[in-house]
């Protein structure tokens, strides 16, 4: 307990960076989200992917955690959409408003695509 | 408690008393949900129950207790044939946590905190919730969730 739980990988495909992440977000993920995160040059990486498909758990901090995430990319003209959500995390995010400011993939694919089209 | 949904007829009480930490909530997590999954709530509602106890828990940690982890946190869950109930108390002399609907808007745009939406989160999940004083000096969170929601 208290440890950090989420693993982060940044992968490339199609000119878009897919950050996925695994494990739990939490309070003890800032690093592994926004610090990811703000290693990747806005200039170079406009367009983002999400992986949700290795997360278990989500809790209202770690929810903080890609409110800002969502907000630093707006304001860097990033497009970031999301992929992977459980039906419960889908439901969670629409509550709070989320998907007013990203758009949810049924796959990876699809993200992809979406966000190059 | 049984192993199969739908199987616990009685009324049972489950008791816990934690070290006030962050990620302990994920213990009483696993415990609600294989509670509820005995009462027979389906999936959905377990995956709410859930979301609704961690962020009590949470609370409780962060606000009443203020994130002394000399301080305890007591969960109790009572379960009956028709609803589960769900106290969680803290023993410290903090607030509750802020009864406002988050505004996603406003927190997009900076003009306020990314965090404070527990409370927000557990009122989407229960049945009933409501504030009570804690058996020693703490308050406690008290929740229910029906089987059939009235």
């Amino acid at each position: 307990m208290g440890a950090p739980e989420t693993q982060v990988r940044i992968d490339r495909k199609d000119g878009v960076s897919l950050i996925r992440y695994e494990g739990d977000i939490t309070s003890f993920s800032e690093e592994a989200v926004l610090g990811s995160f703000r290693e990747l040059k806005p200039e170079e990486h406009a367009r983002i992917l999400l992986d949700f498909s290795g997360v278990e758990y989500i809790n209202s901090s770690g929810i903080a955690l890609i409110i800002t995430l969502l907000m630093e990319g707006g304001k860097q003209g990033q497009a970031i959409h999301c992929f992977g959500l459980s039906d419960h995390f889908r439901r969670v995010f629409e509550m709070v408003g989320l998907m007013r400011y990203t758009t949810l993939h049924p796959s990876e694919e699809e993200g992809i695509a979406g966000l190059n089209a | 408690m049984t192993d199969r949904p739908g199987e616990a007829k009685g009324l049972h009480t489950i008791e816990m008393t934690v070290p006030s930490r962050l990620g302990v909530e994920k213990v009483i997590m696993a415990v609600a949900s294989r509670a509820a999954f005995s009462m027979g709530f389906d999936e959905a509602r377990v995956e709410g129950i859930k979301t609704a106890v961690s962020e009590a828990c949470i609370n409780a940690v962060e606000h009443g207790n203020q994130g002394d982890e000399t301080l305890s946190l007591k969960v109790s869950m009572t379960l009956d044939p028709d609803a589960m109930e769900i106290l969680a108390a803290d023993e410290g002399r903090g607030g509750r946590p802020e009864n406002t609907a988050p505004d996603i808007d406003r927190k997009m745009r900076g003009e306020e905190t990314p965090r404070g939406l527990g409370l927000f989160l557990i009122k989407q999940f229960v049945d009933e919730v409501d504030f009570v004083q804690g058996a020693d000096e703490g308050n406690a969170i008290r929740m229910v969730f029906r089987l059939k929601p009235s």
